[in-house]
């Protein structure tokens, strides 16, 4: 049986240059006042090309500040980071975006509630380019969005001219994450994606993710609340703990990881904090 | 019969020149949910740049594309204290209209009120001196109405090419237009210079119109525009095949309609400002009912 680590790394994806290297990175909030919350100090994180990275941990263990830090959200306090070999710590969110995607928790962030299916894909079809007085949408792609959506089963392709803010919660999550692969990007983030929907949704988008992502080769950090898609799904399996890593497992060794496991190490650190009696 | 012909005149003609206004009120209010108060000053911009112009000798459709020009500087800067420098979207139409009060006396030089009676204007030079008998009777509502379908129309294509499309959706979800790679900041600045532009364009033509300028003609400005997109968009947004654009535009001359009404009815003039903002908190509240309404029959659909 083919192990779930082994279908997103090919050899050639592997590459010794990673896709993302986090350096040194510091971060505290509401600095010097009573409400002091030291995020990071000198955090370390590399992804390598292609890999598909599964990040868990507790509420306030740093998940959603490392992505926001990633993503140019927030500033850092101190470190650096690089995509693909280039330091971006002076780009702004909006230049970042051009080549980091990202899908977020709450669905109605991703695609644009007020227009439709359409204008919304023909939107993101134009990412990276100009946005001038150029026709919005063009005809001649429509059939190609229609082609996109046939696959997710959801029945999109039959509303294209319908606004989005008409959707359920689990197609807009879906047309977010085609819109933000739409154009090449080299990294995908996962922000909880589907944290926000009811069981069958989210099973539904797990799955479409891992078809974009086996699809397109992305290298793909992904934050869950859900141990079961971390352990089911991706290559390299972290677990965060107040801003350190305490595991990070690929290979064979994240293959033979379980929920199981994750939750034992849970429980280990909950106890090392003095809540386990 | 005959005064209630001039009166229809007279509602649509300000109705069609307010109303290129109130679809720039429509532009910041509606589409990016930014309550503008600049409006209040970029109106008599476009008004008192007119006169100057024009006594200066300057072509009257010239006038009306600088005065838009200008209108669309000062809605820049309103942009650029709200997003540059983090002034909230109230005051930073507040210090823009306050400080254009000095630059349109400035403009005036130094007086109130400056007329330029016979002076060329578009209302008796080209299109309209083409015009003959009944129809140059006519001419303020010809010309008035074609600048104001001409802008609508515009308008209309605007919003479905990829800068209009990415307009409308930075007032609903900034972080889509982020993840687009385009700053969301750029695209308010953008929309409050349109909005801006046309408040600056309708005053040119009202300036145009009466011959006149002045300073004083900004005054409810903000209060007339949003109260006519609330009563364009309450009554006929609901209905699918009319654009948003004209619904505003006829918002604008129901609105108009309702000022001469009272005053055909004896109320006296100075109350006119009261009544511009009773009609504004009647328009709103009427809006909210409909729209709950609306809401309401959809839910149950």
């Amino acid at each position: 049986m083919e192990k779930p680590a082994d279908k997103y790394i090919a050899d050639k994806y592997i590459n010794e240059n990673p896709m993302v290297r986090m350096a040194g990175i510091h971060k505290t909030f509401n600095r010097d006042s009573v409400n002091e919350r030291i995020v990071f100090t000198d955090f370390n994180l590399s992804i390598r090309r292609g890999e598909f990275l599964s990040v868990v941990g507790s509420n306030g263990s740093g998940k959603t500040t490392m992505l926001n830090i990633l993503c140019g959200t927030i500033p850092q306090d101190g470190g650096a980071i690089e995509v693909s070999g280039a330091n971006i710590d002076r780009l702004k969110e909006f230049e970042r975006a051009k080549f980091i995607g990202r899908v977020f928790q709450d669905p109605s962030k991703g695609t644009c509630a007020s227009l439709t299916i359409l204008e919304n894909m023909a939107l993101a079809d134009n990412k990276g380019r100009p946005y001038l007085l150029g026709r919005g949408v063009n005809r001649s792609r429509a059939g190609e969005y229609r082609a996109m959506l046939e696959p997710l089963g959801l029945g999109l392709e039959n509303q294209m001219h319908v606004t989005v803010g008409s959707l359920s919660g689990g197609q807009r999550q879906a047309l977010a994450l085609l819109i933000c692969t739409m154009t090449p990007i080299d990294l995908l983030i996962l922000d909880e994606h589907t944290a926000s929907l009811d069981p069958r949704s989210s099973e539904t988008v797990m799955a479409l993710t891992e078809r974009v992502v086996l699809d397109k080769k992305l290298t793909t950090l992904m934050v869950t609340h859900n141990l079961r898609f971390a352990v089911d799904y991706g290559s390299r399996l972290l677990m965060l703990h107040q801003g350190v890593p305490v595991v990070d497992v690929s290979g064979a060794e994240r293959s033979a990881y379980s929920v199981d496991d994750l939750l034992r190490k849970f429980n280990e650190i909950s106890i090392a904090d003095g809540n386990g009696i | 019969m005959d005064v209630f012909m001039r009166l229809l005149v007279n509602v649509l003609e300000e109705g069609f020149i307010y109303g290129l206004m109130t679809m720039g009120v429509f532009i910041t209010y509606s589409v990016l949910h930014f309550p503008d108060l600049s409006v209040d000053g970029t109106f008599p911009l476009g008004a008192c740049l007119t006169a100057a112009l024009i006594n200066a000798g300057v072509h009257p459709p010239a006038a009306l594309a600088i005065a838009f020009a200008a209108g669309c500087a000062a809605g820049a800067v309103t942009g650029f204290l709200h997003v540059k420098l983090r002034i909230t979207d109230l005051l930073s139409g507040i210090l823009v209209m306050t400080a254009l009060w000095s630059v349109n006396l400035v403009i005036l030089g130094g007086r109130a009120v400056l007329p330029f009676y016979n002076k060329p204007t578009v209302f008796n030079t080209g299109i309209a001196s083409l015009l003959s008998g009944e129809l140059y009777k006519r001419r303020v509502l010809i010309i008035v109405a074609a600048i104001a379908i001409a802008i609508k129309l515009l308008l209309d294509i605007y919003y479905k090419t990829k800068s209009g499309l990415l307009l409308r959706a930075v007032g609903d979800n900034a972080q889509f237009v982020s993840s687009q790679g385009v700053d969301p900041g750029g695209m308010k600045a953008l929309g409050l210079m349109l909005g801006n532009g046309l408040a600056a364009l309708s005053g040119s033509v009202l300036a145009q119109q009466a011959e006149s300028a002045n300073i004083q003609s900004g005054t409810g400005m903000v209060v007339m525009g949003l109260a006519s997109v609330i009563i364009g968009t309450s009554l006929l947004g609901g209905v699918r095949w009319i654009k948003a654009t004209t619904a505003v535009l006829f918002g604008a001359i129901i609105y108009k309609a309702a000022l001469v009404a009272a005053m055909q009815l004896g109320l006296p003039t100075n109350y006119l400002k009261l009544l511009m903002s009773v009609l504004f908190a009647a328009a709103l509240m009427a809006g909210k009912t409909l729209d709950g309404r609306r809401a309401h029959g959809k839910a149950r659909r």
